[in-house]
Parts: structure tokens; sequence; C-alpha cells
């Protein structure tokens, strides 16, 4: 065995050539294997190497570097720079910019913002637990109003769970990120809200935009991935899918198509999430939402998520579902897991106006009542037209045909929405981040249409205050948007008539004579 | 052996950094440990999460096999074919070791959440699956968990009444964004004495604290920007970066070294494939760190910025209130000028005992946020009544209520905070973080000590937070206990005295530096001296 010694079968060869070779071959053959050797543990050549800067020369790109500056000046004239300031509180009457007006620019659709009981239903709260929470839900920021409001909101939309946010933009921003991961495919509608898009964007998924409310061209996207999978099934298999849409759109008014969403959904296998913040406590004949509204099975839909800041007129937001779903946002949820929970005063408040609107099913017939009454109002404006289904409370008025830019679109409208003020009617535009807005863009922005969003109500004063600005504007061709919403109160809604037209009568006066 | 010298080292050296290195710099001294893990910790703890996961793997198989009732929801019957929600190892964690010690969280409060707290007693009867509640309440909790850092939560005195007038006035909501129908004289009260108390041109404030970060750094910085972040800030920064969609790097926790070196290569090597000069560069930082308590150093990161011209956003959701000797935060702190601060931001929810939060800084920077914040366009403003408990508390703190109360507080912070580190470490726990800093870990390390720990605290009447896994590093889990002004003396001795007892009994006193106790010094004026045992 002692010949499979290794050195003896290194040293026999070894000897062997030694023997045989010629003595030039043998010092060839050690140089070659030396430069082998030198190849082998030379440093790899590196392009950077050669473009090394010194320590001077760093310093000197240091010094030389000049950065942006922080935020870019803004003109002085910038519209949204100088806020309307209200005093007091903004119910339906409210002070703006020291001018007394009927207000229908805020989102209090039902009216429950000054309602004596969901006052003092926070009161006692207030007395009970103080204003802030100090801590997260995992961090002894759970507090048993919270459940209750949880379980109040499920118990309302018949869902299993419901999971609530201290802040309604928060909501379906932090939702949407929890499910829907890189890599994941999310449907979307083009005129979808901002903080879904911020909600998407967190998501880093990849997102498809399909035309407003169009169903073919959501279909055509949704065949598109169909063909996509076939051909690569192993992926497809873990790739989940989304359509995110609104149930009553903040940007346009309009419905979305839900018993064909929920058709699609089924043919190919995709997630509805639905954002209700507009519809929820508005359509149906519980307020339900647009599952209602559309009679729909709202197990039919994966997750529901609305802001409690419209209809409820607290602060915050909720998602609602079954528990499979929601449940993992307590974990995943990032508004929820790192955010101080919501004020129990505001939860309350919240489950005080879920109580009326229990109690009062009727109020929803009567705002949509109003709504109805209105947007027919505005029809035949001229110059104006109406934009968005007859029932939504938040009516966009927009330019039949745009002025040239968006730039004099908006002073346009500006001049309609003070002189509205100047009438006694609180009306506001519609604000939106234009740049901002371009990432996902939906092409009413784009043209360059403005909204004037009305949180209107009452009758006929509404429609004759801006057909006079229109007229007193008319030496532009001039088209607007505008948005309604209702007075609870019947008497109310005379009394505030009554003012309205005082108002509107006053300024006739002054126009007849003045300007 | 080995680590005790390690540790020696590191303490020594931060300490020589400070006097030598930066004596200029710092107008006080800096102390900041954090003792490193034993090694036969650091084993068990791996040996232990090992043990949790062989486990898992059995019980998942046996659900499997239907020998274990598996009381996960499931998904529809209907939607069984889609593509599953959850990947199945997404869940593993939360299904086999987050839901064995799943009542150490959420636990429901049913009163104001100051020094003492009710809590409502809540039974499992299926391990942790779910929760029933006896409708008993557990009364007079002490409250090491809430952010209560003043004791401004409660339920009555000067704020809550004057929160009330407000609310009967106001109402709750506002139904509104600021740039339309929303902005109420309230808001615009409050932003101007922010600013005030802050010592800066103009402030502007927000919703929701977790929001103010995330909708605002996007204005502020974009594509061919550079965002340098540490990398322990929390998420609301981290999304807020993400959501810019400027490069973002990350330098080592409080690492000045790390941060330079970052700026100096930004700047040399501009942007990568590019090779542009970056626009602008903003340093991401805390004022104080929720998890790890530790303060940053502000001192050096200013004069860093101001070295490599970078701009600085300091994230003061702890420190504010709670830092300074008048409350104004971490600046105030380290004495510096709010000035060469770019972006002051805070919150209202810890401090204050309210929610939202705040951006303050020059007047152009708020002007600029004011029309392209997402908040001021698309967020409903801050509720009228939480407005008023944050102005009525910050004035407080500033003296304007004609009191000395607001600064007491403060003083009693700073001194409950001083005490009650000093005392864990006396006992043999590894103490993360600051001296100054009211956020205090004790680290655990061990997954099973967790719940251990906070059961057992509970047991003694005593409401803690315990962390681990992936709010931390795997191995460092914590328990963290949050000071108030509203701690007495008697309740931090009864917290201590469960605290020894609970650390005997789970064996937690792993420390092993032996504090001196300096008797002939006042423990608020020095540091302490560390010698080896």
């Amino acid at each position: 065995w002692e010949s499979f010694l290794p050195s003896q079968v290194l040293v026999q060869p070894v000897q062997l050539i030694c023997l045989y070779a010629p003595a030039y071959h043998l010092i060839l053959e050690g140089i070659l294997i030396l430069w082998i050797i030198r190849l082998l543990f030379s440093k790899t050549y590196k392009l950077q190497e050669r473009s090394d800067l010194t320590p001077k020369e760093k310093e000197e790109l240091i010094e030389e570097w000049q950065p942006e500056p922080l935020v870019p000046p803004v003109p002085k004239d910038h519209p949204a720079l100088n806020y309307n300031v209200v005093s007091g509180p903004p119910t339906h009457i409210i002070t703006v910019n020291g001018k007394e007006c009927i207000n229908f620019a805020s989102f209090n659709f039902l009216g429950l913002l000054d309602n004596e009981k969901v006052k003092s239903a926070a009161q006692a709260s207030l007395k009970k637990y103080g204003v802030g929470t100090c801590g997260p839900r995992g961090f002894y920021g759970t507090f048993d109003v919270h459940l209750e409001l949880e379980e109040r909101l499920a118990k309302f939309m018949r869902t299993e769970e419901a999971i609530i946010y201290s802040y309604g933009f928060a909501t379906i921003a932090s939702a949407i990120p929890a499910y829907s991961k890189r890599g994941d495919i999310v449907f979307v509608d083009e005129a979808a809200c901002f903080a879904i898009q911020k909600g998407l964007q967190a998501s880093r998924s990849n997102i498809k935009l399909f035309k407003h409310n169009d169903m073919a061209d959501l279909e055509r996207l949704l065949k598109e991935q169909e063909t996509e999978d076939q051909k690569n099934p192993r992926k497809a298999r873990v790739t989940r899918r989304f359509i995110v849409v609104e149930g009553l759109y903040m940007n346009t008014g309009d419905v979305c198509p839900l018993p064909e969403l929920i058709k699609l959904k089924y043919k190919y296998k995709v997630r509805i999430f639905l954002e209700e913040s507009l519809s929820f406590g508005v359509l149906g004949e519980h307020g339900r939402g647009i599952t209602e509204h559309f009679g729909i099975n709202i197990d039919d839909i994966d997750l529901i998520s609305a802001n409690m800041e419209n209809s409820l007129a607290s602060i915050g937001g909720f998602c609602c579902g079954r528990s499979f779903i929601i449940d993992h946002q307590r974990l995943s949820g990032q508004g929820y897991c790192f955010s101080a929970s919501l004020p129990p005063l505001l939860a309350a408040a919240a489950i005080e106006a879920l109580n009326i609107m229990e109690d009062n099913p009727d109020i929803f017939q009567t705002l949509r009542a109003k709504c109805e009454r209105i947007h027919e109002l505005l029809q035949g404006i001229s110059g104006l037209k109406v934009v968005g289904e007859s029932f939504s409370p938040a009516l966009h008025l927009q330019l039949e045909e745009s002025c040239g830019s968006r730039e004099n679109d908006v002073k346009l409208l500006k001049r309609v929405v003070d002189y509205c003020m100047n009438s006694g009617i609180a009306l506001t535009q519609a604000r939106y981040l234009e740049k901002e807005e371009k990432c996902l863009p939906p092409p009413r922005t784009r043209t360059g249409q403005i909204c004037i969003e009305l949180d209107c109500c009452l009758g006929f004063l509404f429609p004759q205050i801006i057909r006079m600005s229109v007229l007193h504007y008319s030496d532009f061709t001039l088209d607007i948007q505008v948005l309604p919403l209702m007075a609870l109160k019947p008497d109310w809604v005379t009394g505030l008539f009554q003012y309205g037209t005082n108002a509107v009568r006053g300024r006739m006066l002054n126009f007849g004579t003045g300007e | 052996m080995k680590n005790i010298n390690a540790m020696l080292n590191c303490t020594k050296l931060v300490t020589l950094n400070h006097i030598v290195h930066n004596g200029g710099l710092y107008k006080r001294p800096f102390n900041e440990a954090f003792e490193e893990t034993p090694m036969l910790v650091a084993v068990l703890t791996y040996v232990g999460y090992g043990v949790l996961t062989l486990f898992g793997y059995l019980r998942d198989f046996m659900r499997q096999w239907k020998i274990e009732k598996c009381q996960n929801a499931t998904e529809r019957e209907e939607q069984k074919d889609f593509v599953p929600l959850y990947q199945d190892f997404e869940n593993f964690y939360n299904r086999n070791l987050y839901m064995r010690i799943r009542d150490s969280w959420n636990r429901p409060i049913c009163s104001v959440p100051g020094a003492k707290v009710d809590m409502m007693e809540r039974v499992s009867h299926d391990y942790n699956w779910t929760f029933t509640y006896t409708g008993r309440v557990i009364k007079d909790i002490i409250n090491m968990g809430s952010y209560n850092y003043l004791g401004f939560a409660q339920k009555a005195g000067t704020c809550q009444e004057a929160a009330a007038k407000v609310l009967s006035q106001y109402g709750a909501g506002v139904c509104s964004t600021r740039q339309e129908m929303g902005n109420l004289d309230k808001h615009e009260e409050l932003e101007k004495l922010v600013a005030r108390f802050l010592g800066v041109e103009s402030a502007m404030a927000y919703g929701m604290g977790f929001a103010t970060n995330s909708m605002n750094i996007p204005a502020l910085v974009g594509k061919g920007c550079l965002i340098l972040s540490d990398e322990l800030n929390h998420a609301s920064l981290v999304l807020g970066a993400r959501l810019s969609g400027a490069t973002i790097r990350i330098f080592k926790h409080n690492n000045m070294q790390s941060l330079e070196k970052l700026l100096k290569d930004a700047i040399v090597h501009g942007q990568p494939r590019t090779r542009r000069p970056w626009k602008k560069i903003l340093i991401l930082v805390e004022g104080i760190y929720s998890m790890e308590g530790s303060i940053v150093r502000l001192p050096e990161v200013i004069a860093l910025k101001k070295k490599y011209k970078s701009y600085l956003y300091l994230d003061e959701a702890h420190s504010i209130g709670a830092l300074g000797p008048s409350g104004r935060g971490v600046v105030e702190y380290f004495g510096l000028s709010p000035e060469d601060v770019d972006v002051m931001m805070g919150t209202f929810t810890k401090s204050f005992g309210a929610a939202g939060g705040y951006i303050g800084g020059k007047k152009e920077l708020i002007d600029y946020l004011r029309t392209y914040s997402h908040s001021a366009v698309y967020a409903t403003s801050l509720s009228p009544p939480v407005v008023e408990q944050i102005i009525t508390s910050m004035k407080c703190i500033m003296g304007e209520d004609g009191t000395n109360v607001g600064k007491a507080r403060v003083q009693q912070l700073a001194e409950n905070t001083r005490y009650f580190r000093r005392r864990l470490k006396e006992m043999g726990f590894i103490i993360y973080g600051n001296e100054d800093s009211p956020v205090v870990p004790l680290m655990l390390y061990m997954p099973a000590k967790i719940g251990a720990f906070g059961r057992e605290m509970l047991k003694r009447n005593i409401g803690v937070v315990v962390v681990g896994f992936p709010a931390t590093p795997i191995i460092e889990s914590r328990a963290r206990f949050c000071l108030s002004a509203a701690h007495t003396k008697e309740m931090l001795d009864t917290a201590l005295k469960e605290i020894n007892e609970v650390g005997d009994l789970l064996q937690l006193k792993y420390s092993r530096h032996r504090l001196v106790p300096l008797l002939d010094r006042p423990f608020d004026e020095t540091t302490y001296e560390e010698t080896e045992d």
C-alpha cells in the first residue's frame, strides 16, 4: 500500500521528468509556472482605480457642489397660499373670512357635525378618557370604545369584522400595501382618488390603469393578463391580483358599475377593494353604501374602506370585510400599527352618529331627494355643466368649454366662487396637486377641467347665484362644475332659504347699482 | 471576558470621542450605552427560536393532517381557487410564534391612559386565538407603556375643560380639508403657537403624526434627490422616503462616521449611472429613538449637515416636550438653535396628550407645504377639541397659563428618568439608550421571556410594553418603559421592586457591569463609572 502514498505518487513522475527532460525545457516550464502563480495572485484590474480621486480633489468637489434650495419659492399670489379662515363651527351657516355664508363646501352630508346627541356622546367620552390615547393600538392604545366602534361598524355593514384607523387618508393608503406587494398586479380606475394612488405607490405593485368606469377596457387588461399568465403559469400561481375602485368617485361624482365588476371578479379571479368614503352613509336604503345601492352581497367585495370624516362627521376611517382579510391589517396595516389610535371622543362621536343612522333610515332618502333636486335645478346654466350622478351628495360643476389653459380656468372658477361667497354661498374649488396627480393621470383633470365642490343642498337659491355669477362674468366663455349636499331638517332648509334669498336680493340691489 | 473588554473599550471610546473629538460640540455629557449581548444569551436565544420553529413545523404538520384543530380564519369557499392572499411562510411566524404570546399586546383599557390605568380583563380559552372579556376591570395598573411623557393624558383639568368647551361649540369633526373649507380659526391659532413654542418662523399642523412624515417628505424631495436615513428610523419616515421617489441610503444608527462617509461619497460620486450631482440631500433623523431609547447626536449631525450643505429633517415625535430644560425638545437639550434644523417635525400624540403632528421651519418652507403638502390638499384637518387640548397643554409647558405647572412637569420627567434608569442599571439589567431618555428599553433577548415578562408584570399590576421581532432585531427582544411626569416616586419604587422580582424570577439580569454608586454626588449631575466586576 505504500506505493499509494501521495508523496510517492507525486515524487515519482517529477523524478522521471527531471531525468529525461532537457534543461532548457525545465527552465522554461519553471518560468511559466511562476508566471501563472503571479497571475493568480496579482490584483484584479480595476477601472475605478485609475480614476480614484485624491482627498484634495474630493474636497474641491464637495466645495463646488451647490444643492438646490430645500423648497422652491412659492409665488405670493398662489391661490392655495391664503386659506379661507372659518371662524366658529363649520356647520350649515359658517363664517368664512368674516363673512357669514351658507355652507355648501364641506362633506357634512348628514348634518351630524353639530348634532347635539353626537356632541354629548363625545363630551361624556372626554370626561372619562381625556383627549389623546398616548399610544398605538398595540401598546395600551386600545380603548373599549375602539372595540365597540369596530363591532358596531361591522354590524352596520353586515360584515364579519371592521378595523379603525385614526386618519381617513391613511385607511385605504395603508390597506392596499398590506395585501398587495411587489410583483402583484392591481387594476385601478384612472379616476381613483389620491389616497388610493398613494397606497398603490407604497405597495410597489404592478399597476394597470383602466379607463374610468370602462368595463370593456378593464376586461381587455384582464384578458391580456390571462394570456400573460398562460405563458408563465408558475409565476401566475403566486401573483395576487386586485381591482381597486371607488363606490362614488371623489373626482368625478359618478358610481362604479359594481355588478359588472363582480362578474369580472369571478371570471378572472381577481379580488375587489372598494373605497367608499363618499358613498358610505349616503347610498342605499340604510346608508350602507354602494353594495346596498346595487343590492350586492357584501361578501362578494373583498375589502371595503371608508372614512368617518364625511357622513359620520368624525375623524378617522375604517375597513370592513371578512375576518380572514381584515385581521391581517392588525399586524400589517402601517397606519394602524405605527400610529397612535383614534382619540376616544372621536370614536364615541362616530358610534353616536351610527346610532342616529340606524334609528333614522329615512335620512338617506331625504338626502337623496335633495341631491336629485339640486342636480335637476343646476341643469341648463349656460356655460356650466353638472358632472356626476344625480344622487351624488357632491356635485361637480365644470366649464363646458375650457377657456384655453388650466390656469385661466382656475382663475375663472375662482371668481365664480368668490362671487358666490360674497352672495352668502360658500362653495369651494376642488383642489388637486397637479404635478402629483399626474402619476396616475385621469384625463378629466388633465384636460384642465376644474371642479367647484358644492357641499350643497338648498333648492333654488344656489342655482340662482351660480346663474348670476355666470351672468356677471359673461364676458368670458364660461362653464363650471358643482356638487350638492343636504341640510337635514326641513325647517332649516326654509330658514336658510329665507336667509339666502335675502342675501341674494341684497346682492342684486348692489349688482344693479354698483359694479 | 472578551465581551466585557470589548464593551468597556466601546464605552471608553464613546466617552473619549465626545470629550476629545467633539469636545467643542457637546455642552453636556453624552452618555449612551448599548451593552453587548452576552455570547451565551445570544446562543440560547437562537436555540429558543430554533425550538419554536421546529414546534411550529410540527404543529403545522398536525394541522394539515387534521390532528390539531386549525383556528385560522379561512378563505371563502367561492374564492378557494383564487391566488392565495397570503403566502404561507408569511403567516408561519404569526401562527406559531406571535400567537403564543399575543395576550401581551392590544390590551384594552377603559380609563384615561394616565400614570395609573384600568384594564379590561380578558381570557383566552383557545391559546390566544380568541379572547373573551370577563366583564371585570383590573383597576389601578401602573402604566409604564403609554407615551404620556408630561402627564397631559388627564380626564379633568384646564386642558380638558377647554377642550370640552370647544367640543360643544365646534363639534367633533371638520368634514373638509385645509385648502377647502376646513381651515378653522383654531387651526391658525395653533400654528402660530407651535411656531412660537419651537422658536421657528412658521409652522403647520396635521391630523396624524404618521401621515405628517409620510405625506410631507414627498413634497420636499423627489427624483434626483438623496435621502440619508438612520437605520432605525420609524416606519412613517421610511414610508415617506419611499413615497418620495428619491434615492434612499441608510447609515448606521446614530453613527456619525457612517453618515459622513455617505455624505462624502454622495457628493463626490453624484447620482449612480447618470453621474449628475444630486439635486439635494436630506438627512432624516429622530430626536429620541423609540425602540433604542437613544438620543440623536444632533450637534454632530448639524456640523456635518453644514459641512456638506445638506438639509436636516428632525422627527421629534418622542423628544418634543420630553427633553430640554423647558420641554422644547432635543434642540434645546443640546443648547442649539432651531434655525440649524431645516425641518422640525413632531407629534402632539405623546407629550401633549392629543393627536396629530406638526412641521415647523422657515416661512418659505411652510408656505410651500401649505400649497403642496398632500395632507393639506387631500386630508381632513385636525378635530377642534383635539386642537384645543394641544393649545392649552402647550401654553402650560410654556408657562403662559400663569403657572409653573408645565415647567415642573418637565423637571419631574427628567428626574424620574434619571432615577428609574439608574436603579434598573444598579439591579443588573441591560438597559439601552441615553441616560436622559424617558424611553427605557430593558433587554429580554429570549422569545419565551417576552410573554413571560409581560404576563408576570401584569400579574403584579404593572402594565409594560414588550417588543420582539420584527420590531427589533431577532435576538434583541426587549421590554420598554416610558416614563411620565405623572409617575410619583412611590409608583416608580413599586414598579422597580416588581421589576426586580420578575428579573430574578426570569433571570433577566444579564449585565456584567456593576455600577459603583457615587454616593457623594447627586445622581442627576454626573455620570456613572463602570468597573469590571
